[in-house]
């Protein structure tokens, strides 16, 4: 249960998603004009990672593994090489699913996620945290503190961003850094404050 | 034979999918850090734009509209496993420092982007040529990038010392926040601050305009 625990804080504060691991970086940067839309993307964001980290390690551990498929008669099969495509086909599944489950029984949530569900397929957080957890070879529960920690890393980060930029649009931003440039420095900032957390061991 | 110079070269400066279409910014950051692995990086990624929208665009009329996303994916992501294949077979230890990032070439918008915006409307010709025009804009912000971070980081370029370290003897003291992530944001912000002092066109509107000072008499 601690080392759980401190899984799940390693992955929100020091390996952030966003800011040290430079993961969904498209959607960070396109998304972060508002509080109110960050916060429902990071939550959006959340959800899929809680499900998909998961569901991928058992896909990765039960099917694609060398050795895996052994109940078939065949222990020396290893399909890892089809996993990209098994790993976004699953994300790209669930996050129809969730949206058709969320459109039936939860229509608040699903208005208040509403457009951002589909661009999570394409968010490279979601499937960059599925590849490290197929990398680093974590178990079951460690995949589910893994995308929670991860996930909750990225929220924290793009409504951090948000609040920043909703004050910078105030701000006398020189010509050419207006906009892109001077969010990727604000970025940069943040990264750097992030970095000071990465002495924290657990 | 200009359009086809103009779909090579756009992407370049005047269209850069990083500085101003702001698709596929993640791997730019990561994989900067030294430069033959930005370089296997970069080849990697324009080979598989150009060959999925090579693809993607052959088959752009047969296609139904309500599921081009998901055919889309499955043709890139067919072409990452081949590259990625080749990277371990062919250059494993490279593979291995770009660990998840070939990977994530799935994700790149870079290669979604292009196949949505050009190789759905436009023959196969074409959109192979827009492939490899966009795969070297990026390319090209990569290179900076990478130049910057490993010249000052470690005082060398492609492996090579360029600048003599003070622990061998020289006079360079290694800048490390260069190689940490932090830098590579900045790095990025002024490249982008550099091309639009040059590109006007491309500097953003302001979201908020500021009142003029009024020095009226009776404001206080």
């Amino acid at each position: 249960m601690e080392q759980l625990l401190s899984l799940f804080v390693q992955a929100v504060f020091i390996e952030n998603m966003a800011l040290q691991m430079f993961l969904g970086m498209c959607t960070f940067l396109a998304v972060s004009k508002k509080i109110e839309t960050a916060i429902g993307l990071g939550v959006a964001v959340i959800v899929v990672q809680v499900i998909t980290v998961p569901a991928n390690n058992i896909i990765f551990n039960h099917l694609l593994r060398e050795g895996a498929l052994d109940w078939l008669g065949m222990p020396e099969l290893s399909l890892q090489f089809l996993g990209f495509l098994c790993y976004i086909g699953v994300i790209a599944a669930i996050v129809q699913i969730l949206e058709m489950f969320l459109d039936k029984y939860v229509p608040a949530l699903y208005n208040a996620l509403g457009v951002f569900l589909p661009l999570i397929t394409v968010n490279c957080a979601i499937l960059g945290s599925t590849l490290l957890m197929v990398e680093r070879d974590y178990t079951f529960p460690e995949s589910v503190a893994f995308g929670l920690g991860s996930g909750f890393g990225w929220a924290l980060a793009i409504v951090a961003l948000a609040g920043i930029r909703e004050k910078l649009k105030y701000s006398d931003v020189p010509e050419g850094l207006r906009g892109l440039g001077i969010t990727f420095i604000t970025v940069g900032l943040m990264s750097l404050g992030f970095m000071s957390l990465s002495g924290v061991s657990l | 034979m200009s359009s086809v110079k103009q779909i090579l070269l756009t992407p370049l400066f005047e269209n850069n999918p990083i500085a101003l279409q702001i698709l596929g910014v993640c791997s730019a950051l990561a994989v900067t850090t030294q430069l033959s692995v930005t370089l296997v990086m970069c080849v990697a990624l324009t080979t598989v734009t150009a060959f999925s929208n090579l693809f993607i665009s052959m088959i752009r009329n047969h296609m139904p509209s309500s599921i081009r996303i998901i055919v889309q994916m499955t043709i890139i992501a067919s072409l990452v496993i081949a590259v990625d294949q080749f990277l371990q077979a062919f250059a494993y230890e490279i593979s291995k420092n770009l660990s998840v990032f070939v990977g994530l070439i799935i994700t790149n918008c870079i290669v979604m982007g292009r196949a949505e915006a050009f190789a759905m409307k436009n023959p196969p010709g074409l959109s192979f040529l827009d492939g490899i025009g966009n795969g070297m804009g990026y390319s090209l912000v990569l290179v900076v990038v990478a130049s910057v971070r490993e010249l000052f980081g470690s005082g060398s370029l492609l492996g090579f010392q360029i600048l003599p370290l003070i622990e061998n003897g020289g006079w360079y003291q290694a800048n490390g926040l260069m190689l940490l992530s932090p830098s590579a944001f900045f790095i990025i912000g002024f490249f982008i601050w550099a091309l639009r002092s040059v590109k006007k066109d491309q500097v953003e509107t302001r979201e908020f305009r500021m009142a003029s000072h009024s020095t009226e008499e009776g404001a206080f």
